[in-house]
């Protein structure tokens, strides 16, 4: 894994927290002396001496062993030691997944050709944040394989180590730790404004499309990268959209932004011109060789999980997720169907989103828009704003402000997580920023404000005026 | 279900005007003006009977016999008789004097009058087919333009080619037509008969609007019905109609196919007539389209050989069934006179089926009720504005917009059609939303407010189904709009799904009238700081009761709170009144606003 770093003036170099090693293992698959490599379903690097992948593991199990000693209910979350965190979750019975995170570290160049000095800076990173990341990795392995416990019902360890290397030795390459940061403890779902109009012509766009392809168990609808619509159930339309943004679209994002060479379909006979193809599937239709194999996912239903085919389907900016039970063979039939009845709809959809869209924007003007740095957070709905954050790429994820910025943040909402009460609390950074937190029953908002001579009744008169035009419509205390 | 062999779309009043049946000594006579038969026996002198649409209007009377009637009629309201008893010659039994007003000089062919316009229309030249029109206004007569009726063929040498039999006026969408029946004719490559419109307004010249194809060849005659243009064959015994107003996709403008294929009149069954008539006996079948039938318009059938005036109908039900294309079955209903029952039946039948792809279907039939309904409450508000702003001064008063069946409005929809299909075990609940949703998109596509009780039935089937989530994403985007009993519901639901309780005082905030309800709901919680921090946030606090702050923060046990709140009104008061006591009346009983916020939903068990 690449190491991000940063060289400042005095010749110092910066390491931002990397990825040490990531293992998953079940202390009651080799209980005996000499089968404790049993244990081990997983572990990344892979090329690690087999002795010392049984020392970590051991080492972390006595932690866990040991801490239940005092609290049998809540075993440890983290370790904290000089040069790096372990964090461990286990997220079905006796199955423990653990990530080992490097402490940020400031290298000093000495003088006299001695070695550099080292320092690490061991409260730079957050509980929350990195804990957050391990639930979120079970998540996306349960999102596309269903549970550890389905894998040894249906072919025992064998099996469960074949799926989890397969799904981590990808996946862990996608994880920037040197990114992640509020957002990745809250998991929200950035939801697109939308008149009520528009929003009521895509329900019934929906709606049509289910009737008419009955198939279709679930739809979920995207524009923007941002959800409007969804048929799934909270919790899997949380992490399914962790992965469309994150993963899927950004894979997909090239042929949209070189614009005009997007791949506009050939007029087919009595087919309308449009926009629309499968993001996953078949990449050409008339392709005869094409395979009609979708991924599939594991959602939650009444009697457990229920695996379904994910389709995910594309006109310009809009998306439309259509989930069908996986019991149901997909033919070539079905996606030229689903083809034909879709992308021109969808295409027509799009460009009425973006037209409405528009004129929202010209109608509450530019003022509008926000000057200040915020992120809001409703976990009522998992619905997050952010200003501080850019648009998410494949490969990283950008913000505009410092990371000792990003630290309070997560500071501050360590402090309201710790209370049921409505609470604000107001920071002034060394930096001369102004941090504000705020919650509101179920919602958090949190500023930053450039202002370094405001005093601190100036600076809550200025949160103030934030809410007054960004929240007006929702129950916020100020 | 098994459909009956035979629609018939049409039928003959129930109650038909009954006369004495023409006979060697029995004229029949009738006036298109009063609608009246005359029954002239014996050339009157054993008695005329009269007979108009009702039965109060009927007349008896005797005169002399001087002769064989040509023609009897008697003026409005029954107050001059007039007789023709020779080509030349009418005479008026009571005596009085006829002054003559105007006097123009044309050749005429022949004439037709109608009574509803006042217009008479002249038959000139040759040929006949130059009709000159003119219009009776206030004891006036004024010329219209004039204009050509164009016939399949030219006759040479030129005679008389246009017949009075093939011409007829009638009002039709309250615009004036001459409709002109032109035969086939085998040298002009015209395959069938049809029928041409040509629309006469009150000013300008008249043109050539509509054609309506017959597909057939044969005798046909014409009647107007409920703005349905009526065309009876008689060889097939059956008759056609055609809408003018409906738009045909496929056909060159302003071309009309039948709206319907043909059908028979309803068979109609006559009682035995005449005194000797036994109670027991069955009645007849009557012929229909026999040749002793004479039309007249708008809607008059008259069989003068059995003595019978009947009014022509047309039964909407039969037609439902006839016409598949739903959007096209609506534009025709929707233009009917009594059409709000079969219009809310069909949209019943619509969401029975269970069709797959009905929901587009459904979709554009709701589309073209709510936009009858939008106009008509357009209608109705811009007539409001103008009444509240008094008589207008230079243009016309305005008339208060009529309420037609065709108006469906929400209520109609709840009461015939929603409420009880929400209710259909059968039907998934996917498809009660999506039609539900559907009917909401509609309304507001035309911009119409969404009644409460609409909404209350979406909400009551997704909480029937657990689909909370689905519910929650609909209030995000105010697809459901807001309203106090709808924040009310969703307290309501708050036990059952917690995140009820945010969207309801989110609710509250917006509606910005709803301050102590949010007060409440806060102090039912115990959040009592965030109550007074509300209160004081809307410049509340002055106006605000202490005691239900100072119960609640007693409620909650916790004394530093209490003193908190304590305080806080204290200072208040000391700022308002110069003095921390209290007033006496702040010490009302409290009515918890709590107990007012029960479920208003019939039926909602959560």
């Amino acid at each position: 894994m690449a190491l991000s770093v940063s060289v400042t003036a005095m010749q110092e170099k910066q390491y931002t927290p990397s990825l040490l090693s990531f293992f998953i293992y079940n202390p009651t698959f080799g209980p005996r002396e000499g089968e404790e490599e049993k244990k081990i379903l997983f572990y990344h690097p892979s090329d690690i001496e087999k002795n010392e992948k049984i020392r970590n593991v051991g080492l972390c199990e006595a932690i866990v062993q040991f801490t239940r000693t005092f609290c049998p209910t809540k075993p440890a979350k983290s370790l904290h030691t000089q040069k790096n965190r372990q964090f461990f979750f286990e997220p079905e019975d006796n199955f423990w997944i653990v990530m080992v995170v490097r402490n940020p570290m400031i290298e000093k160049p000495n003088k006299d050709g001695k070695p550099p000095t080292i320092e690490y800076q061991e409260e730079e990173i957050l509980d929350t944040v990195y804990g957050a990341v391990v639930r979120q990795c079970y998540s996306m392995y349960k999102l596309f394989n269903g549970t550890f416990g389905r894998a040894m019902e249906a072919g025992g360890v064998e099996l469960l180590t074949q799926k989890l290397e397969k799904f981590f030795y990808r996946y862990l390459q996608t994880l920037h730790l040197q990114s992640c940061d509020l957002l990745d403890v809250f998991g929200g779902i950035s939801f697109f404004p939308l008149d009520k109009m528009t929003y009521l012509k895509i329900q019934s766009f929906v709606n049509r499309v289910e009737e008419s392809l009955s198939l279709i168990k679930y739809t979920a609808f995207l524009y923007n990268d941002q959800l409007i619509w969804s048929g799934l159930e909270q919790d899997d339309m949380r992490i399914l959209y962790k992965y469309l943004t994150t993963s899927l679209f950004p894979r997909h994002s090239e042929p949209e932004l070189a614009g005009r060479d997007s791949p506009l379909r050939p007029e087919v006979a009595g087919n309308l011109l449009h926009y629309g193809r499968f993001l996953t599937g078949p990449t050409n239709l008339k392709d005869p060789e094409a395979k009609f194999r979708f991924p599939k996912i594991f959602v939650t239903a009444e009697d457990g999980y229920e695996e379904l085919h994910l389709i995910v389907y594309k006109a310009m900016s809009a998306a439309a997720c259509f989930m069908i039970s996986a019991s149901v063979e997909l033919t070539r039939d079905f996606c030229e169907q689903l083809d034909g009845l879709v992308g021109p709809q969808l295409t027509l959809l799009a460009s009425d989103i973006c037209e409405q869209f528009t004129i929202n924007r010209r109608i509450s003007g530019p003022e509008k828009e926000p000057q200040f740095k915020f992120i809001y957070f409703n976990h009522m709905n998992l619905a997050e704003k952010s200003t501080i954050h850019m648009r998410k790429t494949a490969s990283v994820c950008l913000t505009s402000v410092h990371p000792d910025l990003m630290k309070i943040l997560g500071d501050i909402n360590c402090d309201f997580a710790r209370v049921d009460e409505d609470e604000e609390i107001i920071v002034k950074a060394m930096t001369d920023y102004w941090v504000v937190g705020k919650k509101s029953d179920q919602r958090e908002l949190y500023v930053i404000l450039n202002q370094k001579n405001a005093n601190l009744i100036e600076v809550n008169e200025e949160v103030k005026r934030l809410c007054a035009t960004q929240f007006n419509n929702i129950f916020f205390l100020d | 279900m098994t459909e009956p062999p035979q629609q018939h779309y049409l039928e003959l009043s129930e109650n038909p005007v009954q006369f004495e049946h023409a006979s060697s000594v029995n004229n029949v006579f009738f006036d298109e003006a009063n609608k009246q038969v005359f029954a002239v026996r014996s050339g009157g002198a054993t008695g005329v009977v009269v007979k108009g649409p009702d039965d109060k209007s009927s007349v008896a009377f005797r005169m002399d016999d001087k002769g064989e009637v040509k023609c009897i009629k008697f003026s409005i309201g029954n107050k001059i008789l007039a007789v023709q008893r020779t080509s030349k010659s009418v005479v008026f039994p009571d005596k009085r004097s006829l002054k003559l007003l105007k006097n123009q000089s044309i050749n005429v062919n022949w004439y037709q009058y109608c009574p509803e316009t006042a217009v008479i229309l002249l038959s000139t030249t040759v040929q006949g087919n130059i009709l000159q029109p003119f219009a009776f206004r206030n004891g006036t007569m004024s010329k219209m333009s004039k204009f050509e009726i164009e016939l399949p063929v030219i006759p040479k040498p030129a005679k008389l080619s246009l017949s009075e039999r093939d011409i007829a006026m009638a009002t039709i969408y309250g615009q004036l037509y001459v409709m002109y029946l032109k035969h086939h004719s085998r040298t002009a490559n015209s395959p069938s008969a049809e029928v041409v419109l040509y629309h006469l307004p009150r000013e300008g010249a008249c043109k050539k609007s509509h054609v309506l194809k017959l597909n057939t060849t044969g005798k046909f005659a014409l009647n107007i019905v409920d703005n349905l243009v009526v065309v009876h064959h008689q060889s097939s015994q059956t008759s056609l109609i055609f809408d003018i107003n409906l738009k045909e996709p496929d056909c060159a403008v302003n071309t009309h196919q039948p709206v319907l294929p043909a059908r028979s009149i309803h068979p109609y069954r006559m009682p035995l007539a005449g005194p000797a008539v036994v109670p027991s006996q069955p009645p007849v079948p009557c012929q229909l389209y026999s040749s002793s039938w004479s039309v007249f318009q708008p809607d008059i059938i008259i069989s003068a050989s059995e003595g019978y005036l009947w009014y022509l109908q047309v039964k909407l039900h039969p037609t439902v069934n006839l016409l598949q294309d739903k959007g096209k079955l609506m534009d025709f209903l929707l233009r009917r006179r009594d059409c709000k029952m079969v219009i809310l039946s069909v949209c019943s039948q619509i969401l029975e089926g269970g069709v797959k792809g009905s929901l587009p279907v459904v979709a554009t039939v709701f589309d073209k009720l709510n936009q009858v309904y939008k106009e008509y409450l357009e209608a109705e508000q811009s007539y409001t504005v103008a009444m509240e702003s008094g008589p207008s001064r230079g243009s016309a008063a305005q008339k208060r917009p009529v309420r037609t069946q065709a108006v469906i409005d929400q209520s109609d929809m709840y009461t015939h059609v929603l409420s009880s299909f929400t209710e259909r075990k059968e039907v998934s609940h996917k498809f009660v939303i999506a039609v539900l949703m559907e009917y909401i998109r509609s309304l507001n596509q035309h911009q119409i407010t969404v009644q409460h009780y609409l909404y209350e039935l979406v909400i009551k089937t997704l909480v029937q189904h657990n689909l909370f989530y689905m519910l929650h994403q609909f209030l995000q985007y105010h697809v459901l709009s807001d309203s106090k009993p709808l924040a009310c519901l969703l307290l309501s639901l708050e036990s059952t799904y917690p995140p009820a309780h945010q969207l309801s005082l989110d609710m509250l905030k917006r509606l910005s009238t709803a301050n102590d309800e949010i007060v409440e709901v806060l102090l039912s919680k115990q959040q009592v700081l965030g109550a007074l921090r509300f209160i004081r946030s809307v410049g509340g606090h002055d106006n605000v009761s202490a005691r239900k702050f100072l119960d609640a923060a007693r409620q909650t046990g916790d004394q530093m709170l209490f003193y908190t709140v304590f305080r806080s009104f204290q200072q208040r008061n000391q700022r308002l009144r110069g003095s921390p006591a209290f007033n006496p009346g702040e010490n009302k009983p409290r009515i918890w606003f709590i107990f007012q916020m029960k479920p208003t939903i019939g039926g909602l068990k959560i």
